[in-house]
């Protein structure tokens, strides 16, 4: 039985939901059970945004995530507030544009990628979000497909703005080929 | 033997519940008979108020809705949005249109809604007694108003057709009385434009009947009538506060 | 079986109601069914449909009856505080028999309370919820995909018994997104010579009332109707069993609550705990039946709730005093996790 529970948080407009139905679209498309459960409300306006998303092989319980196995902060005080609650063992994408400290846990793998920068210096700052997603899909193995990859992005990019699929698409390169 | 006078068909053969006096079966029969001339019975939908004319939905014989207290342009609505074809009135008292209905009434003049209203004022809650409307004149007696309405305490009347022509959704709104002959038939007339306005699919079209209350007034029939010329005529002045074909 | 698609609880309801032959929707903004709206405001004017904002919840309602009086399929959505306004519309359209669909997404309460998911308008939806004798098929959805479902067996039921059946969803299923299937067919039309479309003088008129100032004649309509939900009770039923074989505790819970609970219960039967789960899927009319036979063999209950505890008193009248009942709950908009669950269950086992 293998379930992986993500968490992306950070601040509303970051991309967050994207990232995260990108996934569970990635997931659905290769045959897994999936949800995305967004936090709603004010919040998404200004302070934490975050957003659950499950890919599993076996029925989706409770599509709430409290205990991640990944986490992908985009700031501070997502990496604050979630820190801790990552199972042991799991692993901590950071965003280290917009978070200077390090994780403090050493019972998880902790990535880090200046993705805002990557993003800005590549001429797409609102995709930092993608970049991280190519860096998770390379730790995870899921970069020798790329036709999979350009299949689930077609399924949350809409025809009507096609050249973004080739935009994504190379951000998240840039995330898969980034070496620290 | 010529036929000169007999019951529109349109309205029901069954003896109406009304107080001896009261002015709600003249403006049924006005309706009614602009319902036969236009010959749309067929496809006329009534929607009832809750107050005095609740009973309406028995009056009429085209199909007929009771909607709860002041909701009825909201039903209108849905019955309109439904089959835009069909021809949709809703016949309101004061309290019903102009307290608890107010947003609805607002909202679907608003809209330009292509419903008819008929909206009767009386300045009373007839079939709870005699309370206080909000149409009630300053001064006036009713149970909840014994020394008589207050303006410093609970506010003055409101006059809707002055207050709907504000808006710029309605097409046609006129105020109109059915206390004499001459009256009668002007409300006659305003009535069929009303119901032409929306065959037409021109839009919103109220037409406030100034109504007497012989029982809850305290009076005669005949002094009823009288009053409305005397109170309520002078603060409700009969005639057209917006009709958008006449501005063209 | 078409393809399955990402879609939100909230848009999925909307998509179904469409499927299921629906071009009526009136609605008012609250969080979080506002997508229902949304999603309705975008495809009602592409295929010949209404989509209307009215001017409030009460409005919106109204609008509704208007709509099914004329006799054709129509629905709102609410949150919580909304469907507390719109209870004078349910009590009419259960007076006058008229068939509707209503979805309320529910938040915390009471009062304005908050936004975040909740189960405690459990009472409103399956009392009744307003005024007067009267009831609502009442069918709570436990994934996205029964958000569709349950929405085209809503519009069916509601055809079928001339009543109000609400959908009473929370937050999260509102918000989430999963796969779903969309594979919904039109139900059979249900003939509705009451309806007051036009005489087209050829009948009598149609009335549509609610109002019977006679009690023995008003009596004689409740009395009528009530009949019609005896039949609802023996024929309508739904809920799912969930390890409930060999179980020993039983886990009763609904909509996110009851998913949250096969979590715990997976964990639990990993430890060697006899734990099962039933889900009622409608919440009117309970499943009494099936949890009276489990309190046949169960020793134990626990209500899993987003409330300070509503089901469980139908739980305790179906288990009728053979086995404990207990309650473990979140409320306010906070939802139980599921070692809660898991450590509720364990105590029970002790």
């Amino acid at each position: 039985m293998s379930t992986t529970q993500y968490l992306f948080a950070g601040f509303g407009g970051q991309g967050i939901l994207f990232s995260g139905k990108f996934l569970a679209y990635k997931g659905l498309m290769d045959g897994a059970n999936v949800s995305w459960l967004p936090s709603y409300g004010p919040e998404m306006r200004g302070g934490t945004a975050s957003c659950s998303v499950i890919v599993s092989d076996t029925p989706v319980g409770s599509p709430i995530v409290s205990r991640p196995d990944v986490l992908i902060a985009m700031n501070l005080p997502s990496l604050d507030k979630y820190e801790d609650a990552v199972v042991s063992g799991g692993t901590i994408y950071v965003d280290s544009t917009l978070i200077e400290r390090k994780v403090k846990r050493t019972d998880v793998k902790a990535i880090y990628i200046p993705a805002t920068k990557l993003a800005s210096d590549n001429g797409t700052p609102t995709l930092a979000n993608m970049i991280i997603m190519g860096k998770v899909l390379s730790e995870e193995g899921q970069f020798e497909n790329e036709e999979g990859i350009m299949a689930a992005l077609k399924k949350v990019i809409s025809a009507k703005r096609a050249d973004m699929l080739d935009v994504n698409m190379n951000v998240m390169r840039l995330g898969h080929e980034y070496a620290e | 033997m010529a036929v000169v006078f007999d019951k529109p068909h349109a309205l029901a053969d069954v003896p109406l519940h009304y107080c001896p006096g009261c002015t709600h079966g003249i403006v049924h029969r006005l309706v009614a008979e602009v319902i036969d001339e236009l010959g749309i019975e067929g496809r006329t939908i009534g929607v009832a108020p809750v107050g005095c004319s609740v009973m309406a939905y028995d009056y009429f014989n085209c199909d007929m809705i009771e909607a709860a207290h002041g909701r009825a342009p909201a039903v209108a609505t849905g019955v309109k949005r439904s089959d835009p074809e069909n021809i949709v009135f809703t016949y309101q008292g004061d309290g019903d249109l102009a307290s608890i209905g107010m947003a609805e009434t607002v909202h679907s003049a608003a809209r330009n809604e292509n419903i008819t209203i008929i909206f009767i004022n009386n300045a009373i809650y007839g079939m709870t007694g005699g309370q206080m409307a909000p149409t009630s004149l300053p001064g006036q007696v009713t149970q909840t108003s014994p020394y008589g309405r207050d303006t410093s305490l609970c506010g003055f009347p409101i006059k809707v057709c002055e207050m709907l022509s504000q808006l710029d959704g309605p097409e046609y709104l006129e105020r109109v009385a059915v206390n004499n002959v001459k009256n009668v038939k002007n409300a006659k007339k305003a009535i069929k434009k009303a119901f032409e306005n929306q065959v037409n699919g021109k839009g919103f079209s109220l037409v406030e009947v100034i109504s007497s209350c012989p029982t809850n007034w305290g009076m005669t029939p005949k002094k009823a009538l009288e009053w409305i010329d005397e109170k309520m005529i002078p603060y409700y002045p009969l005639g057209v506060y917006k009709d958008r074909s006449a501005e063209k | 079986m078409a393809e399955k698609v990402l879609m939100k609880g909230n848009e999925a309801i909307a998509e179904a109601a469409i499927l299921a032959g629906c071009r009526h929707y009136f609605g008012y903004p609250i969080t979080p069914q506002t997508e229902v709206a949304a999603y309705m405001a975008k495809r009602m004017p592409k295929i010949g449909g209404t989509f209307l904002q009215a001017e409030s919840e009460i409005a919106a309602i109204n609008m509704v009856y208007g709509v099914s009086a004329t006799g054709k399929r129509v629905m709102t959505s609410s949150s919580s505080p909304g469907i507390s306004l719109k209870g004078e519309g349910l009590s009419y359209l259960a007076g006058a028999d008229l068939p509707a669909l209503v979805v309320n997404v529910q938040r915390g309460g009471p009062g304005l309370g908050g936004i975040q998911p909740s189960q405690s308008d459990y009472f409103q939806a399956t009392k009744g919820g307003a005024h007067g004798d009267f009831h609502m098929i009442v069918l709570a959805p436990a994934s996205v995909q029964e958000m569709a479902e349950l929405t085209v067996k809503g519009f069916d039921l509601a055809d079928k018994y001339r009543m109000t059946a609400m959908i009473l969803a929370d937050g999260t299923m509102g918000q989430m997104m999963e796969p779903v299937s969309l594979d919904f067919a039109e139900g059979e039309k249900v003939e509705k010579p009451w309806a007051t479309n036009g005489t087209k003088m050829a009948r009598p008129h149609n009335v549509v009332n609610s109002l019977f100032l006679k009690p023995e004649q008003l009596e004689k309509t409740n009395f009528e109707r009530f009949e019609r939900y005896e039949t609802i009770k023996q024929n309508e039923v739904m809920y799912e069993e969930y390890m409930m074989e060999d179980a020993e505790i039983c886990v009763v819970a609904f909509g996110i609550a009851s998913r949250v609970s096969k979590n715990a219960i997976n964990e639990a039967r990993a430890k060697g705990i006899k734990v099962g789960l039933i889900r009622p899927i409608t919440l009117w009319p309970f499943p009494e039946k099936a949890i009276a036979a489990a309190a046949e063999k169960v020793k134990k209950f626990i209500s899993v709730e987003l409330s300070m505890g509503q089901m469980i008193e139908d739980v305790r009248l179906a288990v009728n005093g053979k086995a404990p009942v207990t309650l473990c709950n979140r409320t306010g908009g906070m939802i139980p996790e599921p070692e809660q669950v898991l450590a509720a269950i364990t105590e029970a086992a002790k």
